[in-house]
């Protein structure tokens, strides 16, 4: 079974972002990192392709500057190779032209299963992976907890308001997961060396034949916003409940 | 830009529509022009009045799905009826499970941008969404074809009825999907649940990792019902497998605004508070004077949840 992943490069989620005041897009400075998000999708994808007894895992990526660590990152961890479109013109891409890019690249790699995560850290749109398959024509199953594959279909434990779906697909089919789907390893040394000659391809949105429309849309303000105000502090010396309970007297809860 | 018909994806849970639903219309009233909705299921009909009741003067009904994800067939329906020219200038979605697969999925369909996360929104259609951690706010807008998708989050209006009677329901079909429409619900499973909902609970008792493990959760659990409140988690102790994911407030989880929060042993990272800074009153209990959420809190106490929780819930149950 042939498995591509959908990885995001993010900039490191500790170091606070900006958004540049010019053109209003995200400022994305310094060296980016595999999304947290897209590990366990890493990992389920080399899970389920090791249970069918063949096939590889092709990451698949959109970033700016030919940006590569994160890719990097999830061959370490076993993929076997990565296709990156990085391109001037793609800077500020809305969800729609970023999907349209990834499907372009998504069907270079013929997988008989894509997957993504429900969001990403840094965008959390969580619309991206249904437009891809959408303009893929494939089917999709979102917010999956638990994947299993016989190489025909998946079926797939669906969070829902309520608990969960058990939904079956046929393949080829995408499918997003999320956090906790499966505990995703750490890269082995073994797996650090081998990644670095493993292929990265890298094109432009005209290898892939994907026309950029017009975004659609503006931000046309960013603003602070208001903010709320620390209250009252104390130190609990023992009778710190007395002060809550009072508090939700006041408030008339109790 | 006037917006002339605003179409709202109304969802609904057990035979009625969910509060989400009810928020949406409101919104939708407010803007100005024709408010209809979308719902799909065996018992449109029946549920129905209730979106009439909230605005909605007609509801196009897609019918039973016969098992298949909402995505598809529902994205497919909307896409006919708006190449047929019943087009609507922007449909507001909740930000939920089938709202994101809908929404996504039309937009690829119609080759039209969506504006996620939005917790504000213009009668003129300018949206406002919180960034970084809820301390920034970015207002943008459509600038090209319409409909103009919105997919909002839950709580970002207040629900009211309008008064307004039974809406027409019209059927409408579901075009051919062909492989798209692959994924079958085989079985559904129910998480047993009692007292109020999370996300419309008045008083929410919300723990942390700082419980120290999973059986201190029944403090939270406790206290919760003493205060006829809803317990709900910070992802740390979601992901380390504590309570359900249903649990989890914040970013990732549910949007809540109860008039009073309790947090206990949660730090206050800036994807936990965005989903719970909309509270009329937050306590706040960590031993850590430095916890960002005494930032925001109306009372903070400095202590070891383990102190204080037994004395308030001894407090409590004696009154
Ligand atoms: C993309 C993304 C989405 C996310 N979405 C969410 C989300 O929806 N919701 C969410 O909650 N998080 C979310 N997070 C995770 C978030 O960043 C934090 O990791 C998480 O909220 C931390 O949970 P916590 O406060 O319980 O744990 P910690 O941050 O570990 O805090 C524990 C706190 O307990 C205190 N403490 C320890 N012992 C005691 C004691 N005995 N008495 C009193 N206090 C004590 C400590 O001082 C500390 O402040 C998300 C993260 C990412 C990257
Ligand atoms: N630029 C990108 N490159 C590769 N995958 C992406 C990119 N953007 C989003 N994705 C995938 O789509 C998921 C949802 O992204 P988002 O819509 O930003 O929340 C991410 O978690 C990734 O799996």
């Amino acid at each position: 079974m042939n498995v591509a992943v959908c990885v995001k490069q993010i900039p490191d989620p500790a170091t606070p972002g900006k958004l540049d005041p010019n053109t209003k897009t995200l400022v994305r400075e310094g060296k980016l990192i595999l999304d947290d998000s897209d590990a366990y999708g890493v990992e389920m994808a080399l899970q389920l392709v090791d249970k069918a007894g063949g096939g590889e895992v092709t990451l698949v990526s959109m970033a700016p500057n030919s940006e590569v660590s994160g890719l990097r990152t999830g061959l370490a961890m076993g993929a076997a190779k990565a296709i990156l479109v990085s391109d001037d013109t793609l800077k500020g891409a809305d969800a729609l032209t970023t999907a349209k890019v990834l499907a372009a690249a998504i069907k270079r790699a013929e997988p008989d299963l894509v997957i993504a995560a429900t969001e990403s850290t840094d965008g959390y749109t969580g619309t991206l992976p249904v437009q891809v398959a959408e303009l893929l024509g494939l089917p999709s199953v979102t917010f999956a907890k638990h994947i299993e594959s016989d190489g025909s279909a998946v079926k797939v434990n669906r969070q829902t308001e309520a608990g969960f779906d058990e939904v079956e697909c046929t393949l080829p089919c995408l499918v997003t997961v999320t956090a906790g789907v499966v505990e995703p390893r750490y890269p082995s040394f073994k797996g650090i060396m081998a990644a670095k000659g493993k292929p990265v391809e890298e094109l432009k949105a005209a290898d892939l034949g994907v026309e950029l429309g017009s975004p659609g849309q503006e931000i046309v303000e960013v603003a602070p916003a208001e903010e709320r105000k620390a209250g009252e502090v104390i130190q609990d010396e023992g009778d710190a409940h007395q002060r809550i309970v009072a508090f939700l007297e006041e408030l008339k809860v109790i | 830009m006037a917006f002339d018909k605003v179409w709202v994806l109304a969802e609904s849970f057990e035979g009625k529509p969910l509060t989400s639903t009810l928020e949406l219309l409101a919104k939708a009233r407010e803007m100005g022009g024709t408010v209809e909705a979308v719902a799909w299921g065996d018992d449109v009909a029946s549920w129905a009045p209730e979106l009439g009741a909230h605005g909605a003067t007609k509801v196009y009904d897609v019918g039973d799905l016969g098992g298949s994800l909402p995505g598809v067939p529902v994205a497919a329906a909307i896409a006919a009826q708006a190449q047929a020219g019943n087009k609507p200038d922007a449909i507001l979605f909740a930000t939920s499970y089938d709202g994101r697969d809908i929404a996504g999925r039309l937009s690829a369909k119609l080759d039209v941008g969506v504006l996620s996360n939005v917790v504000g929104l213009s009668n003129d259609g300018v949206s406002e969404h919180a960034v970084f951690g809820g301390t920034a706010i970015v207002r943008a807008r459509f600038t090209g074809d319409t409909p103009g998708l919105y997919l909002v989050r839950p709580k970002s209006f207040a629900a009211e009825a309008s008064g307004g009677g039974a809406p027409e329901v019209l059927s409408i079909d579901v075009p051919d999907t062909g492989a798209t429409n692959g994924a079958k619900v085989v079985q559904r499973h129910v998480e047993a649940h009692t007292g109020p909902k999370l996300d419309e609970a008045a008083v929410v008792v919300s723990g942390g990792r700082g419980l120290g493990e999973a059986g201190k959760f029944e403090m939270i659990e406790t206290l919760a019902k003493l205060l006829k409140a809803a317990p709900g988690a910070s992802r740390a102790i979601v992901d380390a497998g504590w309570v359900p994911y249903s649990y989890q407030v914040g970013q990732t989880g549910k949007t809540v605004k109860p008039t009073v929060y309790i947090a206990a042993g949660i730090s206050g990272a800036t994807q936990h508070m965005v989903g719970m800074k909309g509270a009329k009153n937050i306590i706040a209990i960590n031993k850590d004077q430095e916890a960002p959420i005494f930032s925001i809190a109306d009372l903070g106490v400095v202590g070891d949840v383990h102190k204080v929780l037994p004395k308030l819930i001894e407090a409590l149950q004696n009154r």
